[in-house]
């Protein structure tokens, strides 16, 4: 039988890591994800796992890059600030094909912004915010029972990828409280073993982890490695939910909690006589082109509804490709837009 | 008389936990003789099969290749950093980084500083060679006053660079720590002092004693513009100066 809680989404989030087996969980504090850091520091000691405050952003995610590296479940979260300091360690962990899993639960930027929800790190999280050619798995979740299960989804993806995913979440989602039916812990004993991990080489040649090779010729070929895995992920991974989109004119792509949003916004929408419809990204990369492009086929006007400038719009008009009109309407700054808001922007482009 | 090689007895090696790949640094440089003091205590203390090396960014950016152990290869200045988290996610393993004074004591200060004051259970040596070799001999935060750097073209000046930082001194100041240490090479016999205090440095871990940090002044003949002798003299009669010898911790048995 599923457990049922009433949880904040950080503790969602802290405890599906704790059952999806993170062994090791680093972080430095920020707002609005302290109750996540709370609830590892709470329960992963009590359960002879691993939690250290690290003396910075940079720390936590080397320290994940040296359990990953060990072979076990691993994972940091923070805030954007904190992300832009995790960027050098999410690079390397992408070029070294390590395991782990990254929080971000974003809050209103550039610079120190503020603590109010936003998606403004939309960009930094699927067009790679470190250096290289590199992808990361991100994963968007819209409400605290899906956070959970993203997190889930998070540890299985990266063992079997070898590669860092993030939780794109935003502090709405992170301070909202929801029940969660949590699922019972994995069983470590069922995962497979880890065999390229830095374990000891004990009847084995040594296992060397890295992302480093002066050979353009051999750079070249882990680049084309790392590509061959994201053409893989690409193919098998991308996940997209649509609702009362079959008879729609209008469709309203959003993710994570703007998503939760525009759902009332459709039923307030068809409530009038207006065929409005939603297509929401669960993963923001890889992004659903396809599916986008389908639905993009047979209505008049994709309309993307984000809290940042119009980051994913990007992604949406590459998507769409003219088929449909594209208009946007997005909030900055921690503004979270209401219903009413995005009904008078779909008014505008109802038939 | 011929010599019969069969009745002689080894007295000298290649450590059996050195590999046979050639090495990638300049003639009369220190690091090989450090990799090879690691290769012989990994060998006594029996734990290769058990050793994982994190090697940082800089002329030892290649250490991973010259033992026969797992290794890492970290970001600039965060090896204490990727050791902490290996060696809690697998406590049985013995974690060692090996860091240059740019990575350890500049870049990586947070990370180095805060290793040793959580009191890690992992060795860390600490490579001063008082420059930055890998990128060109740039000046390094232990860079001695007045010496000539390809940034401080006109030597070090304390007016706008500062002086040359004491790391281990820094270190030193922690409650957790259980071994602080500095050596040197420059003759035989600081040669066999610092391969007992690196042996010590892995044999705490070994006994899950905690933290131990071993600096050891190195040369770089190629970067100081002196042969190696002249750098060996250097050391000896220079830099010890700057940075004496001895330990600074030594905590326990």
């Amino acid at each position: 039988m599923r457990e049922r809680y009433l949880l904040r989404g950080n503790e969602a989030i802290a405890e599906s890591a704790i059952r999806a087996g993170c062994q090791c969980y680093f972080a430095y504090p920020i707002t609005p994800q302290g109750e996540l850091v709370e609830h590892m520091a709470h329960n992963m000691p009590r359960l002879g796992r691993t939690f250290i405050q690290a003396e910075s952003e940079v720390a936590a995610i080397n320290m994940v890059y040296g359990a990953a590296a060990a072979g076990v479940r691993t994972m940091t979260s923070s805030s954007s600030p904190g992300i832009s300091l995790k960027q050098e360690g999410i690079s390397y962990l992408a070029g070294a094909n390590l395991p782990a899993v990254i929080v971000n639960v974003v809050r209103g930027g550039p610079g120190l912004g503020n603590i109010a929800p936003s998606q403004c790190d939309y960009f930094q999280a699927v067009k790679g915010g470190g250096h290289g050619d590199y992808h990361m798995i991100v994963l968007g979740p819209s409400t605290v029972p899906e956070a959970g299960e993203l997190t889930m989804l998070a540890f299985d993806l990266a063992d079997r990828y070898r590669t860092p995913v993030m939780i794109l979440a935003d502090g709405l989602l992170g301070q909202m409280m929801e029940p969660v039916e949590l699922p019972a812990p994995i069983d470590m004993a069922s995962l497979p073993a880890k065999e390229w991990a830095a374990t000891g080489a004990r009847g084995r040649e040594p296992n060397i982890i890295l992302s480093f090779d002066l050979s353009p010729d051999n750079l070249k070929k882990m680049n084309l490695a790392l590509q061959a895995k994201y053409a893989e992920i690409r193919k098998n991974e991308v996940r997209y939910e649509e609702a009362e989109t079959e008879d729609a004119d209008i469709v309203i792509v959003a993710y994570g909690s703007t998503a939760r949003i525009a759902k009332t916004v459709v039923r307030m929408a068809r409530a009038e006589g207006i065929r409005l419809g939603l297509f929401r990204p669960i993963t923001l990369w890889p992004y659903p082109y396809e599916p986008l492009r389908a639905l993009a086929d047979r209505v008049d006007t994709v309309l993307t509804v984000e809290m940042s400038a119009g980051q994913m719009w990007e992604d949406v008009r590459l998507a769409v490709a003219e088929r449909a009109n594209t208009p946007f309407y997005g909030e900055m700054g921690g503004i979270v837009p209401t219903p009413k808001e995005i009904l008078t922007e779909v008014r505008k482009h109802a038939r | 008389m011929p010599v019969d090689i069969a009745r002689m007895t080894k007295v000298f090696g290649r450590p059996e936990s050195l590999t046979q790949a050639r090495s990638t640094y300049c003639p009369g440089c220190h690091h090989g003789i450090i990799t090879r003091i690691i290769g012989q205590t990994i060998d006594e203390l029996g734990i290769a099969e058990r050793t994982i090396g994190i090697a940082p960014v800089g002329c030892s950016v290649f250490a991973y290749l010259w033992y026969r152990c797992d290794a890492l290869q970290a970001a600039h200045g965060r090896a204490s950093a990727v050791a902490t988290g290996l060696k809690r996610a697998r406590p049985d393993l013995v974690v060692f980084s090996y860091q240059g004074d740019g990575d350890f004591a500049s870049i990586g200060t947070a990370e180095s500083i805060h290793a040793a004051n959580r009191g890690e259970n992992i060795t860390v040596i600490f490579v001063n060679n008082q420059i930055y070799g890998m990128t060109g001999g740039e000046m390094a935060p232990t860079t001695l006053v007045g010496q000539h750097t390809a940034t401080t073209p006109d030597g070090r000046d304390p007016a706008t660079t500062g002086y040359p930082i004491r790391f281990s001194e820094l270190i030193a100041q922690l409650d957790a720590p259980v071994y602080v240490t500095r050596q040197a090479l420059y003759d035989t016999r600081r040669i066999m002092d610092c391969t007992k205090a690196v042996k010590k440095a892995f044999q705490n871990q070994v006994e899950g004693r905690g933290y131990s940090l071993v600096e050891i002044l190195a040369t770089c003949p190629t970067n100081w513009h002196m042969s190696p002798i002249q750098s060996n003299q250097h050391v000896a009669d220079t830099v010890t100066k700057v940075f004496p010898l001895g330990d600074l911790v030594n905590r326990g048995a």
